[in-house]
């Protein structure tokens, strides 16, 4: 991945802003409480909120790579894999078997999906791509309820949700933020790999440029279909342990979709790497923004003024950050 | 296109069994008609499911036990509104004409849909029954004839919240330079104790500091990062809902506020929600308007006549004793002693919605009559009035355990001279945007 100097530049404008405007609110109001220790651990925070933010929005930048659809189902498929898990969990299987029984539901679940829904609406547009996709999100929300059952699901994988002290005892940081922030991080750089280096990732982003060209070379779209949203099953269930331990396992998980929009907005649907910038900004952003802008305002402002910051972004680059620029002749 | 004329035919299918599932009631003509707005769907589903299960294994229990009320049937049906105000409108609207004298009353369980059904039930002359939700200003009764709020208001809940951290530190003096926290959902129910809060703030002299979540509330970090890094204050007040409070209790636990000074509003201490906050959630309390335990007359009934028989309305006995089951128990008693009183004044027959209001407005379920219902301890008795539709508006402190909430503290009374004064200038307001005449009470 080639960077390119206005995104750099934007970066690095958004970083001073993000360290200059919580400063001059404390230093011009005395609502505002600002001290660089108290500043860092928000900030750090809001990163590592961010990180969990990426970890949803990759599921929607694969889909969206291999078919071009914002694919509407796919806090929906947190929320089913992580109920799966949970339950199989729960019926007696030991939660490393449960995981690899859930990886297998995610996989059959893959093939349901384009031989159900996608096989018949290759080629068509878009948006009926889209609808379809909304149609997915309300079944396995009815159907992982209706197996699993609508009961609040602890999910506890052992990692301590503790506070943690660094810097002499300066700098508060979660330590499960930290040890998710490692798993995405592992994902992303898998990831990313996955498309770069191999076959089926070139393949992949051949059919997210036009389904009949791709099929005309030899490109089995099918399988690179069911290929894809198994992967991003994949990333749903490692999603949902992720958000499902931090929550507990229920019906809200099937919202954190909402969380990672505006880091699609701002990283672009079509980037791994975009997906991983876009949600260190997104949740720096609004972290900051709540605790040193919103005191002014009156607060809660942090779920709208992730999608403004979104919406600022596209002002400079209406393709997101690292999104494709699409250019059609007429 | 023989390929589609079979998944026309699946989706035909499909809509067909879908309404054929949300019609599951019989109805009868000399039965006493009983519709349910309940969420056993949704993102609130956890928290509906057991008060359903309670409200309806009552109401079962009175069938297979007693014959029903008075020797008249009773015929529940349930209409699920995913906790959406659309769709409780709309569930409202087609139950409310139901069973051979409509639905007699209706409990909405939610404040969206109470406040989209306030003028509709006066026109319809159906009583709206919110217990510990809906607009607290319908405790006056002379404004408000059809809607009752019993056992206890939002602000009533706020002025027991600061009654109980008051007698925490040793008195009312005591709580004077005190930095007291809300955290509230971003809605018109979390904003209802602000007023009730500010007027108490300057009554004794504490801080009083505001912090909305935005609905759903699944990432707090932020706000725990003012309140316990930053504010630090004596005691945080919650008024959360759904996810939003496992959250909180997790964020507080990460920025290491403790949990003992951490208080939530009723809804925000089901056991639904202490179950994935685990560990953090031990030491947390939370306000109360019922009861707390399993090991009540009421209870051991319902086992006994319903679920040793297969007829309990969950799968299994374990969620009997919930908090939301218990408040499903304590609502369905509320509306089955009002049906009596209407029976015994009009008739043993279905009543009207009319005649329901009329008995609501004399409804006295005492020490002895909870006795005898199996409850006693389990729910306060409440005595309601023309003028007073909430009674005396009490609520305990409770507090979980690890496993399960026990109760730290007896009933306390609010501060009902303050909130009377509140209740009644707030529905003067009412009245006047809305040209009601208040009605006469003697």
């Amino acid at each position: 991945m080639r960077l390119e100097r206005d995104v750099i530049y934007i970066i690095l404008a958004s970083l001073l802003l993000m360290v200059a405007i919580p400063w001059m609110a404390g230093t011009l109001s005395e609502d505002i409480f600002f001290e660089w220790p108290f500043f860092f651990e928000v900030a750090i925070g809001g990163l590592l909120s961010g990180v969990m933010y990426s970890l949803v929005a990759l599921g929607f930048v694969l889909i969206f790579k291999a078919s071009g659809v914002f694919n509407f189902a796919q806090g929906a498929m947190v929320l089913f894999s992580a109920l799966t898990l949970v339950g199989l969990n729960e019926m007696g299987l030991p939660m490393w078997l449960s995981v690899i029984v859930t990886l297998l539901v995610m996989l059959v679940l893959a093939i349901a999906i384009e031989r159900v829904v996608l096989r018949s609406l290759v080629n068509q547009e878009h948006i009926i791509l889209f609808m379809a996709t909304i149609g997915i999100a309300y079944f396995l929300d009815g159907f992982g309820q209706t197996i699993w059952g609508s009961e609040v699901k602890n999910l506890d994988i052992g990692f301590s949700q503790e506070p943690g002290f660094y810097f002499d005892g300066l700098i508060l940081i979660n330590d499960f933020d930290l040890i998710a922030a490692v798993i995405a991080g592992i994902l992303v750089i898998v990831l990313a790999l996955f498309f770069q280096y191999t076959r089926i990732g070139r393949a992949l982003r051949a059919v997210a440029d036009d389904h009949q060209a791709a099929l005309s070379v030899g490109i089995p779209l099918k399988h690179i279909w069911v290929i894809v949203w198994a992967v991003a099953g994949i990333v749903a269930l490692v999603a949902g342990i992720m958000w499902g331990s931090k929550l507990g396992v229920q019906f809200s998980l099937a919202l954190i979709a909402l969380k990672a929009l505006p880091v699609l907005i701002l990283g672009g649907f079509t980037s791994v790497p975009g997906a991983i910038i876009g949600g260190l900004l997104i949740g720096a952003g609004e972290k900051l923004a709540e605790v040193f802008i919103a005191p002014m305002i009156g607060g809660g402002i942090e779920d709208w003024f992730a999608y403004m910051l979104a919406l600022a972004f596209l002002v400079f680059r209406p393709q997101g950050l690292f999104g494709e620029k699409i250019i059609e002749r007429v | 296109m023989k390929i589609n004329k079979v998944k026309t035919g699946i989706i035909a299918a499909a809509v067909g069994m879908a309404s054929l599932i949300s019609t599951p009631t019989v109805m009868a003509a000399d039965a006493q008609y009983i519709g349910s707005l309940v969420y056993r769907t949704g993102p609130y589903a956890p928290g509906g499911i057991p008060w359903a299960d309670g409200f309806a294994d009552y109401i079962n229990l009175l069938n297979e036990r007693d014959g029903g009320i008075n020797g008249v049937k009773l015929n529940l049906e349930e209409c699920d509104t995913a906790y959406n105000t659309d769709k409780g409108v709309e569930c409202y609207e087609r139950l409310k004409n139901n069973g051979p004298t409509g639905m007699p009353a209706v409990m909405p369980l939610s404040t969206g849909i109470t406040y989209a059904l306030l003028d509709r039930v006066v026109a319809d002359k159906i009583p709206l029954i919110t217990s510990g939700y809906g607009r607290a200003d319908a405790a006056d009764g002379t404004i408000f004839p059809y809607v009752f709020v019993p056992p206890a208001t939002y602000w009533g809940g706020a002025d027991i919240a600061i009654n109980y951290m008051a007698s925490e530190e040793g008195g009312y003096d005591n709580l004077k330079g005190k930095k007291i926290a809300l955290v509230y959902h971003d809605s018109a129910y979390g904003k209802e104790p602000i007023k009730t809060l500010e007027a108490l703030a300057g009554k004794h002299g504490f801080e009083l500091s505001l912090f909305p979540v935005p609905h759903p509330g699944l990432e707090q970090k932020a706000t725990w990062l003012k309140i316990g890094r930053q504010l630090r204050p004596d005691y945080v007040l919650m008024y959360g809902w759904g996810v939003m409070n496992a959250t909180a209790i997790k964020e507080a636990a990460a920025v290491n506020f403790p949990r003992e000074k951490f208080i939530g509003i009723w809804w925000s201490g089901n056991d639904v929600d202490m179950v994935p906050a685990g560990k953090a959630a031990v030491g947390y309390k939370s306000l109360q308007f019922n009861g707390v335990g399993a090991d009540f007359d009421v209870h051991k009934m319902i086992k006994q006549v319903l679920y040793a028989n297969g007829k309990g309305s969950a799968d299994s006995e374990a969620g009997i004793g919930e908090v939301a089951y218990n408040r499903g128990l304590q609502s369905a008693v509320l509306l089955t002693e009002a049906l009596q009183g209407a029976m015994n004044e009009f008739g043993n027959k279905p009543v009207t919605g009319e005649q329901v209001q009329w008995a609501l407005d004399r409804l006295d379920i005492d020490e002895a009559r909870l006795k005898a219902i199996g409850a006693e301890g389990l729910f306060d008795p409440i005595k309601l009035s023309c003028a007073d539709h909430l009674g005396k508006g009490r609520a305990k402190i409770t507090q979980w355990d690890g496993t399960q909430w026990k109760a730290i503290t007896d009933w306390i009374q609010p501060n009902n001279e303050m909130l009377d004064v509140m209740y009644k200038e707030s529905a003067a307001a009412y009245a006047k945007e809305k040209g009601i005449t208040p009605r006469a009470c003697n």
